[in-house]
């Protein structure tokens, strides 16, 4: 376990060094070599015959470079470790290893006062709204009990700022004296974004914001995002499955697949010229508007593995039309490929346009990846 | 990608023409006793269904789709009312006998869900499962059940079929379960599947296998199928014929392409207005103001009309019904031939 954090953190300094991303002035958070697991409880048969104990690789060596006032989508199915990115971020969840820096911050070493003021700048805002929030609280005791626990403002100025707070998210005065579930999806969306609102974070993680709520409802929670983030110069992360959404409201995406980053890059090269093969599939297998779009064959075959045993190398390899024998052999790196377009494929990687490398990827696209036969 | 829409409008102009719709329903009512009154949640549905035709049956929460669909089977039971005409093979399913209708739920009609782990039993194999069906429906035992029930898998697209029969649904992947569930509702050669959100619960890459092996089962068996389902992209992506709901009555019924491009009712006009486009980045939503109806306590005249951009005294009078405006294109609206254009579709592919 330790011996491989510690290859693992060998392996974030070589791509220190290797310039993955000049930081730049403008850098708000920055995540290296992000690392998380979840051993699986052991049974008593298997604790006896001493087998290794498991572990779900929920992250692995994610690196991730957000910019002061964007909003960056991270885009994956089930599974893929964007939520658990999320709340690895704001430390619900203890990583394994790496470094997340917050403007001067080291996040993950933070402690008591230091960490209540880091979570202060960073809220969390959840994908059902109706669970992250006390059933028997008021509307206002909600939003009263965050300004007062961090603080925010003098006993006498709390109500005031309750009103303000509610009229921000477009709800009433009254609103304050309503239970959660006298609410509906959409209302209580806001209130979860009223409560966010009410520490004044510069850094906002939504996580799946919209995805509970009926299509007709999400354009208004969309839109008050967007409102909000001009009106406050919010960073967001916007964590969502909903392409459309992410493509809409983005300035840059990053996607993940079983717990890694394979793409990092601007919106508009995201969708119009997706370089690693997953991309690729995952924005063929969203359905198109455009019923005349339609195409007979599924844009990724098999299925997910199972991130109790990720393969080797590249974890998309099993699904991948163009996986070669490297692929299985070496886990490709993410690395910009210009103009700030981060991925980890080694269809891109210097090193496999060799000629050597390039016969035998050709000898590769001949053979036909297991997921299909 | 011709092939497919070739396919589609020759199996439709055959419906069409040669053969009388396949399932027919008339004035379809359902209502739920509740405490705090009684929720009237499908208010005379009127639809056919043509054969090998897939029509999605689409509308937000709460607006009676699914409970549509769980009435065409006569599945709601007492207190809740099924009143009205499902006609299917020159027989009323809603007033025929129970033992007449079992032959026909399961047998020519079979239908799947959202959740396969709840829907599958769970401490029977998949196999068993299979084989039961094969036999009440179609009589197969033995070695023939079993042959066939491999058979069933691998047309679903698992693989190592035969293997995999003996295994239990929890260790299937929740893709795998939506294929085994197919493998059951196929098991008796239906001729009509009802799919209730069948991909809602998957990820977008099974999504999108799902829903090819529909279609391309749909062809091969020569099926219809009637899709439950909220998400537009999966209706544009296989539906031939569209059915809009909202607040328990169809608002829209048209060809899908149709609707996509010349919707003429003011709520699906909203809704495709609401989706973010490729040409507006990060420029606010035309969102549909307020919320879904409450059953319990809707409004005079049109269900929409509290929401709608085009409302006029009209809309709150009588509600007004279904009516055809354009050659195969039905609406329930008032104000069909004043709504604008929709803005060009998303030049990508999204």
């Amino acid at each position: 376990m330790s011996a491989q954090a510690e290859t693992r953190k060998l392996e974030a300094q070589r791509q220190e060094v290797q310039g993955l991303e000049a930081q730049a002035p403008d850098t708000l958070l920055e995540v290296r070599g992000l690392t998380k697991t979840f051993p699986v409880r052991q049974g008593v048969i298997s604790r006896w015959r001493g087998q290794p104990g498991r572990a779900v690789q929920a992250l692995t060596d994610v690196n991730l470079t957000v910019r002061r006032g964007e909003t960056l989508g991270i885009v994956g199915e089930s599974g893929c470790g964007k939520s658990t990115l999320a709340r690895t971020l704001v430390r619900l969840y203890e990583a394994d290893s790496g470094t997340v820096k917050y403007d001067t911050l080291d996040v993950l070493a933070l402690k008591g006062e230091a960490l209540r003021g880091y979570n202060r700048r960073v809220q969390m805002i959840f994908q059902d709204p109706f669970s992250s929030l006390n059933p028997r609280m008021t509307v206002g005791q909600v939003l009263r009990e965050a300004l007062t626990v961090h603080k925010m403002r003098p006993a006498e100025q709390i109500p005031e700022r309750v009103t303000e707070l509610l009229s921000l998210v477009g709800l009433p005065p009254e609103a304050a004296g309503r239970l959660p579930h006298e609410f509906s999806g959409g209302q209580r969306q806001r209130i979860g974004i009223a409560r966010a609102l009410a520490l004044e974070p510069e850094c906002l993680i939504a996580d799946e914001l919209v995805s509970a709520l009926d299509v007709s409802v999400q354009a208004q929670v969309v839109n008050l995002l967007l409102e909000l983030q001009e009106r406050l110069h919010l960073t967001v992360l916007f964590v969502a499955h909903d392409l459309r959404l992410v493509r809409h409201l983005s300035h840059r995406v990053a996607v993940m697949y079983l717990g890694r980053m394979v793409e990092v890059a601007s919106t508009e090269a995201t969708f119009a010229t997706p370089r690693h093969p997953y991309t690729q599939g995952l924005l063929a297998a969203a359905p198109s508007l455009d019923p005349s779009h339609r195409t007979a064959a599924p844009a990724i075959q098999g299925e997910l593995p199972s991130p109790l045993n990720v393969p080797s190398g590249c974890a998309f390899r099993t699904r991948c039309p163009h996986a070669f024998d490297r692929c299985a052999a070496k886990r490709p790196l993410l690395r910009d490929t210009g103009e700030g377009h981060l991925v980890a494929c080694h269809l891109y990687d210097p090193a496999s346009i060799l000629p050597q490398a390039g016969a035998e990827r050709a000898a590769a696209d001949q053979t036909v990846p297991e997921s299909r036969a | 990608m011709t092939g497919q829409s070739m396919t589609t409008v020759e199996m439709q102009s055959q419906s069409a023409a040669s053969t009388s719709p396949l399932l027919s329903v008339r004035d379809l009512n359902v209502r739920i006793p509740t405490p705090s009154g009684e929720l009237h949640a499908v208010r005379g549905v009127n639809f056919d269904l043509g054969r090998g035709e897939v029509l999605g049956l689409v509308g937000e929460s709460g607006s009676g789709k699914s409970v549509t669909l769980r009435a065409l089977l006569r599945l709601h039971r007492s207190p809740i009312q099924t009143t009205g005409e499902v006609n299917y093979d020159n027989q009323n399913l809603l007033t025929l006998p129970e033992s007449r209708l079992r032959s026909v739920r399961g047998g020519q009609i079979s239908m799947i869900f959202q959740e396969p782990m709840t829907a599958l039993n769970p401490v029977l194999t998949v196999g068993e499962q299979i084989l039961e069906n094969l036999r009440e429906h179609r009589g197969l035992r033995g070695k023939a059940a079993s042959e066939r029930a491999a058979e069933l898998l691998d047309l679903t697209g698992i693989p190592s079929p035969r293997a995999r029969l003996s295994d239990y649904p929890h260790q299937f992947s929740g893709g795998m379960r939506q294929r085994a569930m197919i493998a059951i509702a196929l098991a008796s050669e239906p001729k009509l599947l009802l799919a209730d959100e069948p991909t809602t619960a998957l990820d977008v890459t099974i999504q999108d296998q799902i829903l090819r092996l529909l279609l391309r089962l749909r062809d091969e068996l020569h099926m219809s199928v009637v899709l439950v389902t909220h998400d537009l992209g999966v209706v544009a992506q296989t539906c031939d014929r569209v059915a809009v709901m909202y607040g328990g009555r169809l608002m829209e019924t048209a060809d899908v392409n149709e609707v996509f491009a010349h919707p003429k009712h003011a709520y699906t006009h909203g809704l495709l207005g609401s989706l973010p486009d490729a040409s507006a980045h990060r420029l606010p939503l035309r969102p549909i103001p307020g919320g879904p109806p409450d059953l319990r306590r809707l409004p005079q005249g049109c269900a929409f009309a509290p929401r709608c951009a085009y409302v006029t005294d009209a809309c709150r009078g009588a509600e007004p019904p279904l009516m055809t405006v354009a050659p195969a294109h039905a609406s329930a609206c008032i104000h069909y031939d004043r709504l604008p254009e929709l803005n060009a579709a998303p030049e990508a592919p999204l």
